[in-house]
């Protein structure tokens, strides 16, 4: 059988292709999917313990993970389109009305 | 054996995730995203997580990156132009950064668990996920369908002709 170990470095080497991801892109779209990568990394870790305890509470929380991330992905690209229509480009660094 | 399908489905992920970042049109890294989702559900039924398996797939491989594709259709956006960025500095910081929380988060887990997953009596049936859905956890599923509602609400309002 495999050990725990493998799943939750798996999990963390993904969470970190994750979080560069977020610091590396620059298109708005680019760093909801790191946010998406992230979540992956984070149900992956979850099961992983749920497994390894004989728990069923970890896969629930997994349940919740997908709900919040449903909702993210929907609010997330409204104000994708809405900046799109206001700004005309998805470049982060070019929405800078707020800064000094 | 199963190490075998563990490491098939631990490298199709990694190599999905790096294909995410390294990708410049957007819409080549969310169908890469979708490889994978489709991975990870590989992974969830080797921990015996059917259930979330099968979820995993429709829901988020089939309903939510197929918003994020239609979005991005949608929009019809150019692949990724360089020469715009002020901040590209970032980058090069960014990753040094990346690759210290990297060291962190390893050397903590290093020590978690070496032991082998043991064969356990409570799979991740969709009846055991319910039984425990709809009894130690009915109050947060019920506050689930009101951020789905807020977040549908949300949505409309943000995606408005005029803002």
């Amino acid at each position: 059988m495999i050990p725990l170990n493998w799943y939750l470095i798996l999990s963390a080497v993904l969470f970190l292709l994750g979080v560069l991801g977020f610091f590396v892109k620059r298109n708005i779209i680019g760093l909801l999917l790191s946010v998406e990568i992230m979540l992956n990394a984070v149900n992956l870790t979850f099961v992983a313990f749920s497994s390894k305890n004989g728990q069923i509470s970890g896969q629930v929380f997994v349940f919740f993970v997908l709900v919040v991330a449903a909702a993210e992905a929907a609010v997330g690209l409204a104000l994708v389109i809405a900046m799109f229509r206001n700004r005309e480009t998805l470049n982060v660094d070019r929405s800078n009305l707020l800064k000094w | 054996m199963i190490e075998a399908i563990f490491f098939l489905f631990a490298a199709l992920a990694v190599g999905a995730a790096i294909n995410v970042l390294v990708q410049k049109h957007v819409l080549y890294s969310a169908l890469s995203l979708i490889v994978l989702l489709v991975s990870m559900s590989g992974l969830f039924i080797l921990l015996e997580a059917d259930f979330l398996a099968v979820i995993n797939v429709i829901v988020y491989a089939g309903a939510i990156m197929v918003l994020f594709v239609f979005v991005i259709m949608l929009l019809n956006l150019p692949a990724d132009e360089d020469g715009a960025d002020r901040l590209r500095w970032l980058k090069f910081l960014g990753i040094p950064m990346a690759l210290f929380l990297l060291f962190m988060i390893l050397a903590t887990l290093w020590n978690v668990g070496s032991e082998t997953l043991v064969e356990r009596q409570t799979a991740g049936t969709p009846e055991a996920i319910g039984r425990s859905l709809f009894t130690d956890y009915l109050l947060p599923f019920e506050v689930t369908s009101l951020l789905i509602l807020i977040a549908l609400m949300g949505a409309v309002v943000f995606a408005k002709k005029e803002l």
